[in-house]
């Protein structure tokens, strides 16, 4: 194979394919070919490097530089002048918020900084498509060495890692492993949940996408300390480039031997199956993924029995998430006591967010637990966008609760959030500003859970839709402080009640946005004011007459007629009449028309 | 494509397919290596730098050499192509001009590796690209 | 046995492992109360979706609650089943549960009976909160000739569908839809009449709200007895005699013949006749093409189709037409006494008293709801006029009597009206599962063997067993004799009988648990496998105490023969009291 002397790595993922990334390695693939230079430069599609804001992202290896941004008629350029003659293209680089500085290198921005890369170690480096690429970077060396010990001594070292489920319950990993292997029967399933589905949130996407081998090599590695010889993925329609990489990483493992019979000549067999979700958020409970994949209904059932015991067909099934097993390799590299150090007492290793909303650097970032809300949101997320004031973070997903600012130095772990309000859930955090109105913030959750419940359980199916309305009852101005007694009350019943996780932590954005901002709550019922000025039925439009200029263009774009005024005088809004539509601030082009 | 039937052999091919990957390995920590640059503008290549170049490369390659290479543009030592300029971890670069293949070798074998310094260093009077950025 | 201790309300109990803590509960005598939960004793169905959450208790070290018909008892489990924060989360379900069913109490058909009204009654709620306009799902009405579903009633129980599906394997309906819209339904929502739905109405029979109920009837015949211009006749099945009394508070197995017939007559029915007549004259028919098809098969024929399967049951016989396409030549081609009585009402009875068959209203008391269905059918119509006009329920029939006034306890016993009302206690046991197949057996064997029976009880036929199967020994020729009750265990026999594991002459199979006396026109029996099993009592009572007990010594029959049909299976016979099947497998 020929010794490349250069390579630039192009990102691969959904969200950089979606700007046309596949175009831009064309383009690079025929310049250097132009040059000359093919059998010195290669180009390589791996996955997420995290920093989506920036993407598409084309990394420049020996030297580490990091081009953002980067669209297919830029390829020409950083091939003839970064390629050919060596000089950076300064206007592709990433300039930095506060010091208005390019970075060139990606470990000098403060959006890698405090990063710690486990589960992501080959996103961003390797080419998900070529197995070769993950088995230089130690590939199947774990699954080998614990092939080579028996599977009591291999689940040992996950309990001892302390690693905790990464979908959302963070119940020891290890733990798990032991109480499936304990069960009796010749025939059990490990299965991987790659129905992620929480708003946002992409952890597990970018890693089917970025490196599917280690995915498999985990699943592999349950397999034998459970006594599993069967694999089943889990992973919704709606991730066709996840699906094909680990289609292809399987095929190719098989090629290698190290799934089927076999492995790696121990005798252990061991091969893996996809199964298409066809995207229900409640098929991510494990009970209701398993029934799905049995052609079932995917709603959840009560546990116990845990499908540790009677899961798949029936048959004890050991369910991890993602984001879980791409963490397992790692520790059987590097020891369990490695992995141990890093993190808090009761939460080991790092943890992977899909950070979103008003944030500067929206992407996927891997921090250790510990890391305090403050230095995701500042350090790592760049501070907020527009300069506004943080107002809150939405962690957990959609069943998650909202932090607010006495929380930013929360060290980020299992346990602190679930004392805060929320919960860890499957890492998705969502940032709000100034401009956010809490109480439509829970109810845009609500309608998520609402539209995803699967209507099993009372409480949920009508339960939630009730939150709902009469949260949509308070944004319209007409709740009364009674609503909120009974908010709270039913709430609290359906948590209570419920009969799955949906359920269960579904009224959550409810209550912590109660806990967190009754004011702006009162503020809506009592006052009839949205201190956001989110909710439009709550808006009073007026005009500023000193910066009225007369023109007109409001009082002709006014539906209602509730704009009188003379040309060129200073106009006036009825505020009986006006319906609050909006159309007289948006056709205002001296900003003259306020918001109160 | 043949089976991979233990660790030892898992391990054998692992080794094969690194140095594919050595260039980003050792680009994830370049703070820890030798960085070698060579200067690959229109004046280097005449004055033959690509087979510098591929020297500084075979030879890390064939060694495992800690040393990462790289291309830079011109350092505006045009009169003293082919240039190098070699930064050892925690120091100051050194640029040496007129260097051929041989005296690559004589480069690495003393500079590189051990730090002793060899005729033919330029005196450094310009900020390198990285730097102004 | 394996046994736990636990503490529930403060007493600590013994349980076998495995005992839920709603069982547990129940041992000590704790009523928690449940909605969705069913336990069906005789069928070994439980029905615990949890989803109602109406049952929820506190266990002690638990962070929410938990829901008592689903969580299994475990060592030193400590268990609240009333406190103040169960009470207000099981009142605040249920009112969620009623903010979206509507209330049309008054009219609806289970008002009264209605296991969603004696919850709130019990909760003591008395208001729901809600907002203006809050949503109600509702979803269309759909109406077959057997069940009417309103499903804005539905209350997600789940309990048709298990019946559906793991009682009787019809598969025709399963939840559909997500969140607030899910509901119970056929695929696509389609209607029950495109599905593949039997009719046997067991998702009826344990539906505790109005959400699933029988097409009632009793309209129509309180207008055809207003009528001067019609005569009006009615038929009551075996079934229906062991199970009325319920209705009117008495004691399950208690037999009511007499006064039932006497209601009818004071209802205004000009005659009060038997299907018992016709059950008597199906298996002459019937008995007659098993001695038939056995004789041609002992003799070496190779063409003909043994098991003989036995089609009185109108749900089994939609079940084979949808599932068993290629076996429709295998049941037996005799039509249920149900439609022989009629077809045998508006010809021999008719032409006696010389009434036009249209002028004649033939009315039908069914244990059953697929009755409606099967007298509904083409086949079993002459110019559009059908045999049988309406079929209606033991529990409409009961509702007829009340609105009456008809004081039910007092009423005399009284006696059916001839022709068409002598029967024999072969004809009587048609009501419990085996029975059919009894009443076949007394009368084939005789005229097989040419002997008389010593003994009369074929007590290896009877019970409540899913699946039975007994050897007759017919004068040295073993019968293999077959029985099944529910759908799923008629499922379960022919694909064994597929399958080689079976060598039968004979099978019996009836759609309902417990064979007629659980029909899903009964009344309501909750699941409780005693009150079948007393029914099938009082059937048995009703045919020890018959001075006939096998069908072809009915003098009835026998002159029915003689005076119009000629002798079983004859082309007349042929004509009027069989039929054929259709393919509806899709």
């Amino acid at each position: 194979m020929p010794n490349y002397k250069m390579s630039l790595l192009c990102c691969g993922g959904t969200g950089c394919r979606a700007s046309e990334s596949v175009r831009i390695v064309e383009r690079l693939r025929e310049e250097i070919a132009a040059a000359g230079m093919d059998n010195d430069v290669q180009v390589v599609v791996t996955g997420c490097f995290g920093f989506c804001e920036q993407g598409p992202i084309v990394k420049v290896i020996p030297d580490n530089t990091f081009y953002t941004n980067v669209k297919p008629e830029d390829a020409e350029e950083i091939v003839k002048e970064h390629v050919v003659k060596g000089r950076k293209v300064t206007r592709l680089l990433y300039e930095d918020p506060d010091t208005k500085k390019h970075i060139s290198d990606s470990k000098h921005m403060g959006f890698y900084q405090k990063q710690l890369r486990i589960a992501l170690r080959n996103c961003g480096f390797i080419n998900p498509e070529n197995i070769d690429e993950y088995i230089a970077r130690d590939g199947y060396e774990a699954l080998a060495k614990v092939l080579q010990g028996t599977p009591q001594e291999a689940i040992e070292t996950v309990k001892k890692s302390g690693l905790r489920g990464r979908g959302g319950g963070g119940f020891p990993t290890g733990l798990k492993w032991e109480i499936a292997s304990k069960s009796p029967g010749p025939e059990k399933y490990v299965v991987c949940n790659a129905d992620e589905g929480d708003p946002g949130a992409f952890m597990d996407r970018s890693i089917l996408e970025s490196d599917p081998n280690s995915v498999i090599e985990a699943m592999a590695i349950c397999g034998y300390c459970i006594g599993a010889s069967k694999g089943l993925v889990y992973i919704r329609a709606e991730y066709p480039l996840a699906v094909k990489r680990l289609q292809i990483a399987m095929r190719q493992a098989r090629d290698y031997g190290l799934l089927g019979d076999d492995i790696l000549g121990s005798g252990f067999n061991f091969d893996i199956e996809i199964r298409y979700g066809a995207g229900a958020f409640v098929c991510g409970e494990e009970t209701a993924l398993i029934h799905s994949m049995e052609g079932k209904r995917g709603e959840p059932t009560v546990k116990p029995p845990f499908p540790a015991e009677s899961g798949y067909l029936g048959k004890p099934t050991n369910v991890n998430n993602v984001e879980t097993f791409a963490n397992i390799p790692v520790i059987f590299l590097k020891g369990s006591e490695w992995f141990a150090s890093i993190g808090t007492e009761k939460s080991k290793g790092t943890k992977v967010f899909a950070l979103a909303g008003k944030i500067n650097n929206v992407g996927l970032i891997e921090v250790p637990m510990g890391t305090t809300l403050r230095e995701v949101i500042y350090d790592i997320g760049g501070g907020i966008k527009g300069g506004k004031e943080f107002k809150a973070v939405q962690t957990g997903g959609p069943s998650g609760g909202c932090l607010t600012k006495k929380h930013l130095d929360t060290p980020i772990d299992y346990d602190n959030l679930t004392a805060a309000g929320s919960m860890m859930g499957s890492g998705g955090m969502i940032v709000m500003d100034e401009d956010d109105c809490m109480v439509s913030v829970a109810k845009f959750y609500l309608q998520f859970t609402v539209d995803e419940s699967c209507g099993k359980c009372a409480p949920c199916r009508i339960g939630n839709k009730r939150l709902e309305e009469i949260l949509d009852k308070i944004t319209k101005g007409k709740g009364t402080m009674e609503d909120l007694d009974y908010l709270k009350n039913l709430s609290k019943v359906i948590k209570d009640t419920a009969l799955c996780g949906l359920g269960q932590t579904s009224p959550n954005p409810v209550l912590s946005t109660l806990d967190n901002f009754y004011d702006e709550y009162v503020a809506h019922i009592v006052d009839k004011r949205c201190p956001a000025h989110k909710c439009r039925a709550l808006r009073v439009y007026a005009i500023d007459p000193d910066r009225c200029k007369g023109c007109t263009a409001c009082a002709r774009a006014c539906p209602a007629g509730a704009i009188k005024g003379e040309v060129k005088q200073a106009h006036v809004i009825d505020t009986e009449k006006c319906i609050r539509c909006g159309a007289c601030f948006d056709k205002c082009k001296f900003n003259a028309v306020i918001v109160q | 494509m043949s089976k991979i039937k233990s660790l030892d052999e898992l391990r054998q091919m692992k080794a094969r397919l690194e140095s594919e990957m050595d260039i980003r390995e050792k680009s994830n920590n370049p703070d820890k290596l030798v960085q070698i640059r060579v200067a690959m503008a229109t004046c280097g290549i005449a004055a033959g730098a690509r087979a510098v170049m591929n020297s500084i490369i075979e030879r890390v390659e064939r060694e495992k050499l800690p040393v990462i290479v790289t291309q830079g543009g011109c350092m505006g030592y045009c009169y003293a192509e082919p240039t190098i300029e070699v930064k050892r971890p925690g120091e100051d670069p050194v640029v040496f001009g007129h260097v051929n293949a041989d005296k690559a070798m004589e480069i690495i074998d003393k500079y590189v590796l051990h730090g002793e310094l060899v005729d033919g260093i330029l005196p450094v009077n310009y900020q390198t690209i990285q730097e102004k950025i | 046995m394996d046994t736990i201790k636990l503490t529930i309300d403060n007493r600590e109990i013994e349980v076998e492992k495995g005992t839920t803590i709603f069982q547990a509960a129940k041992q000590m005598g704790i009523d928690i109360p449940a909605l969705c939960y069913m336990k069906l004793d005789n069928l070994g169905v439980e029905n615990r979706p949890g989803g109602c959450r109406i049952c929820v208790v506190e266990v002690e070290g638990r962070r929410n609650l938990a829901p008592s018909c689903s969580t299994v008892c475990t060592p030193g489990m400590v268990v609240h089943t009333h406190t103040m924060r169960v009470i207000n989360a099981r009142r605040t379900v249920l009112e969620l549960i009623l903010s979206d069913h509507p209330k049309d109490c008054l009219v609806c058909p289970k008002n009264g009976r209605c296991e969603l009204q004696d919850l709130a009654a019990r909760l003591g709620i008395r208001e729901i909160h809600s907002v203006e306009n809050a949503a109600v799902s509702t979803y269309k009405k759909d109406t077959s000739p057997s069940l009417k579903r309103d499903m804005d009633k539905c209350v997600m129980c789940r309990r048709c569908e298990t019946m559906c599906n793991d009682v009787q394997s019809v598969g025709a309906l399963s939840a559909v839809n997500r969140g607030f819209m899910a509901v119970v339904a056929p695929a696509f929502e389609q209607r029950l009449v495109d599905s593949n739905c039997t009719f046997c109405g067991q998702c009826v029979a344990v539906c505790p709200t109005g959400a699933l109920t029988e097409v009632d009837h009793t309209g129509r015949i309180i207008q055809a007895l207003m009528d001067p211009t019609k005569k009006v006749v009615v038929q009551t099945a075996p079934a229906v005699r062991a199970a009325l009394g319920e209705e009117f508070g008495m004691e399950p197995g208690t037999l009511v013949t007499g006064k039932m017939v006497a209601a009818l007559r004071r209802l205004g029915f000009d005659e009060v006749f038997d299907t018992d007549f016709a059950a008597d004259l199906t298996i002459m028919e019937e008995g007659t093409e098993l001695l038939d098809r056995l004789g041609r098969f002992l003799g070496g024929d190779k063409t003909v189709k043994l098991p003989i399967l036995t089609s009185c049951c109108p749900a089994w016989v939609n079940f084979f037409e949808h599932n068993y396409p290629d076996m429709l030549d295998v049941p037996s081609s005799a039509k249920s006494p149900q439609q022989m009585f009629g077809a045998i009402a508006k010809t021999y009875f008719a032409e006696k008293i010389g009434v036009d068959r249209k002028d004649l209203v033939v009315v039908s008391v069914m244990p059953c709801l697929a009755k409606k269905y099967e007298c509904q059918r083409d086949e079993f119509k002459v110019d559009g006029n059908p045999d049988v006009d309406f079929s209606i329920s033991t529990r409409e029939l009961a509702s007829l009597i009340k609105s009456a006034n008809i004081d039910f306890l007092s009423l005399p016993d009284e006696e059916f009206d001839a022709p068409l009302g002598e029967s024999t206690g072969a004809a009587v046991i048609f009501g419990a599962t085996g029975g059919v197949i009894e009443a076949a057996v007394r009368t084939a064997y005789e005229i097989y063997t040419g002997k008389k029976l010593d003994r009369i009880d074929f007590k290896e036929l009877r019970g409540l067993d899913g699946i039975r199967h007994a050897t007759i020994d017919f004068n040295g020729t073993p019968i293999n004799i077959g029985i099944a009750h529910t759908l799923g265990n008629a499922r379960k026999l022919l694909d064994g009988m597929r399958a080689g594991m079976y060598n039968f002459h004979a099978i019996e199979i009836m759609a309902c648990p417990g064979g007629c006396i659980g029909g899903a026109g009964q009344p309501f029996h909750h699941g409780d496998s005693s009150v079948i099993k007393a029914r099938m009592d009082a059937i048995y009572r009703e045919d020890a105490g018959k001075k006939i007990r096998k069908s072809h010594e009915n003098p009835y029959i026998i002159k029915l023969y003689e005076e119009f049909l000629g002798h079983p299976m004859s082309e007349k016979a042929h004509h009027l009291l069989h039929t054929h099947y259709f393919d509806k497998h899709d």
